[in-house]
């Protein structure tokens, strides 16, 4: 009669699915922390964040900290400003692109994978070790031997890219499509519901919130790999100009290298708070 | 009041259905410490427009009975035969009602009515305005666009009985809907399906384990005895509509509470034995009195 329900006592758990606990990161602990709420919090932030600065450039002024420990500040900045367009813009070009690449693959593997899998649990014990296996190798350790085979293309590291964040998305989708809120589905499915309608107007909605802390931390991971696949094999972008300038003892370079990845990373996490924000806000 | 009038003339049509009739249902479900007896040869005819009230403590199989009555849960054996068809999956001439309202947090108020729509693939323009004249009867106007968390346990409760009756079933199935509430909230819900159901004449089937509000609200109380679920007794509850919470402390109330509760307690309707405790207690509070 219901493939859905199963053929279980109709007992509920008060609590419900949507106050679970959720793994990595609760996505109503994401959706807390905005920037400042009026203008003298900001005012504060700032002032933080110069004195901040600020503190580094007297440290490094007053106790004469040589360049090739670490550069002043205002030398970054001045390197930042000088360097951009023409010397970090191109590979933070082709980091990009191997990220987008690489996470667009591993990501959307990744959730059709976990979207499957919850619905066969045996299935699910069977693959449930190797993404785990995925999930805990550094795939940069992977890249030379790519290299071996592919060459020095954006290939290897576009791959290992989508090697370290499709298990990551994959393994936190999965959490959320696991979470079966008994009492919803009987709701569904006493309207008639198909199991497609169950899926996409019960079952995904509910896992929205721990996909879109899947896609963040996959999304970190990603940049986390790229950077490193080009430290280890590749002769472009931003992980191979940090290698380049550290051999060079550039270290105002080699530091506006990670500043420029710091943004990025600071980046990623403002998107995805502000997507959940706008898509899972419910479950704050 | 016109609301009112319109809403009923929209809902109850003078030839619906809703006749209910539960056959030898038995139900056994298997879990992974062996099978366990939910219900046992349970025969019941529900009329149409009869609100009926299950009780009994947790785990006597009201619930499993409301599942098997809405096609959710097949039965071991036995059937449920709804206007002449037996029930083989869920049926559109069904709405059912669940414990904590059960709303999908993600959609506002007015998504949330509309989904049962949207499952059927209805549209639900035509439908509007009877949802804005049911949300006006259960006082919810202006909140078309909150979130459930936005709102108050009974609030959520009242949307969840209007996503219920938007769609116009002929037969309601209540599974403890008002279990999650505190007892004021508890006695206004009450109040307020008593008036919905006395406009629509719609069947109503309403489990719970709160003795006076299936007295309050119920023509027949049917008491369930636990471990495997059969029924004990259907009391007919005779006392004139509309009821107020006042006439709940009223003797013939408390008469039936007594008959019910002692029933459940017992497994069976024994009149002596309930006319001997009402003597005891009696002797007790005289003695009390006198003290």
């Amino acid at each position: 009669m219901s493939d859905v329900l199963g053929d279980n006592i109709p007992t509920f758990d008060s609590s419900g699915a949507e106050s679970q606990e959720v793994g990595l990161s609760n996505m109503s602990a994401l959706a807390d922390t905005g920037f400042a709420s009026n203008w003298k919090e900001a005012l504060i932030l700032i002032l933080v964040a110069c004195g901040v600065i600020g503190g580094l450039e007297l440290v490094v002024r007053v106790f004469d900290v040589p360049a090739y420990t670490f550069p002043a500040p205002s030398a970054i900045g001045q390197s930042l400003w000088d360097n951009f367009r023409p010397l970090y813009w191109p590979h933070l070009l082709v980091t990009l692109k191997v990220l987008f690449l690489g996470y667009f693959i591993g990501a959307s593997i990744g959730i059709l994978l976990a979207a499957v899998i919850t619905q066969f649990p045996f299935a699910e014990k069977i693959v449930t070790p190797y993404i785990l296996l995925l999930v805990t190798t550094p795939m940069i350790a992977l890249v030379p031997l790519l290299v071996q085979k592919l060459g020095f293309g954006i290939q290897p590291r576009v791959i290992a890219v989508a090697l370290a964040s499709g298990p990551m998305v994959m393994i936190n989708a999965a959490t959320g499509f696991r979470r079966t809120d008994l009492a919803k589905l009987a709701l569904a499915r006493s309207y008639g519901a198909s199991t497609f309608q169950i899926f996409t107007k019960v079952r995904f909605p509910l896992a929205l919130p721990m996909i879109i802390v899947g896609l963040m931390v996959g999304a970190i991971f990603g940049l986390l790999t790229a950077v490193g696949a080009e430290i280890v094999g590749s002769g472009e972008g931003l992980g191979n100009r940090l290698m380049y300038y550290s051999s060079r003892i550039q270290m105002a370079n080699f530091w506006s290298i990670i500043v420029i990845l710091a943004v990025l990373g600071i980046l990623i996490y403002v998107i995805f708070y502000w997507i959940g924000k706008r898509w899972a806000s419910w479950q704050a | 009041m016109v609301q009112t009038e319109t809403v009923m003339n929209a809902m109850g049509g003078a030839e619906r259905s809703g006749v209910v009739q539960v056959e030898h249902a038995t139900k056994y479900y298997k879990t992974n410490t062996g099978s366990v007896h939910a219900l046992e040869d349970i025969t019941l005819d529900i009329r149409k427009g009869e609100f009926i009230a299950i009780v009994g403590p947790s785990g006597c199989g009201k619930s499993t009975l409301l599942w098997a009555m809405s096609g959710l849960h097949d039965l071991t054996s036995g059937k449920v035969v709804i206007d002449g068809s037996t029930v083989t999956g869920p049926r559109s001439e069904i709405g059912m009602i669940f414990q904590e309202a059960n709303l999908l947090p993600w959609r506002n108020l007015q998504k949330n009515i509309e989904f049962p729509f949207e499952i059927k693939k209805i549209d639900s323009k035509p439908y509007r305005p009877r949802i804005q004249e049911l949300l006006v009867e259960v006082g919810l106007t202006g909140f078309e666009t909150k979130f459930p968390r936005e709102l108050s346990g009974g609030m959520q409760q009242r949307a969840s009985i209007v996503r219920c009756l938007a769609f116009d079933p002929d037969i309601i199935l209540m599974d403890e809907p008002f279990g999650a509430l505190d007892a004021f909230t508890r006695d206004e819900m009450n109040l307020l399906i008593q008036k919905l159901w006395m406009e629509t004449g719609k069947t109503i089937v309403f489990v719970t384990h709160n003795v006076s509000e299936a007295i309050l609200l119920a023509d027949r109380v049917v008491v369930l005895t636990p471990r495997p679920g059969r029924i004990a007794h259907v009391f007919d509850i005779d006392l004139p509509r509309p009821r107020t919470i006042e006439e709940t402390y009223s003797p013939p109330f408390i008469e039936k509470i007594f008959e019910i509760k002692d029933t459940i307690m017992q497994g069976s309707y024994r009149p002596e034995h309930v006319a001997e405790v009402t003597r005891k207690v009696a002797g007790v509070s005289a003695r009390k009195a006198g003290a």
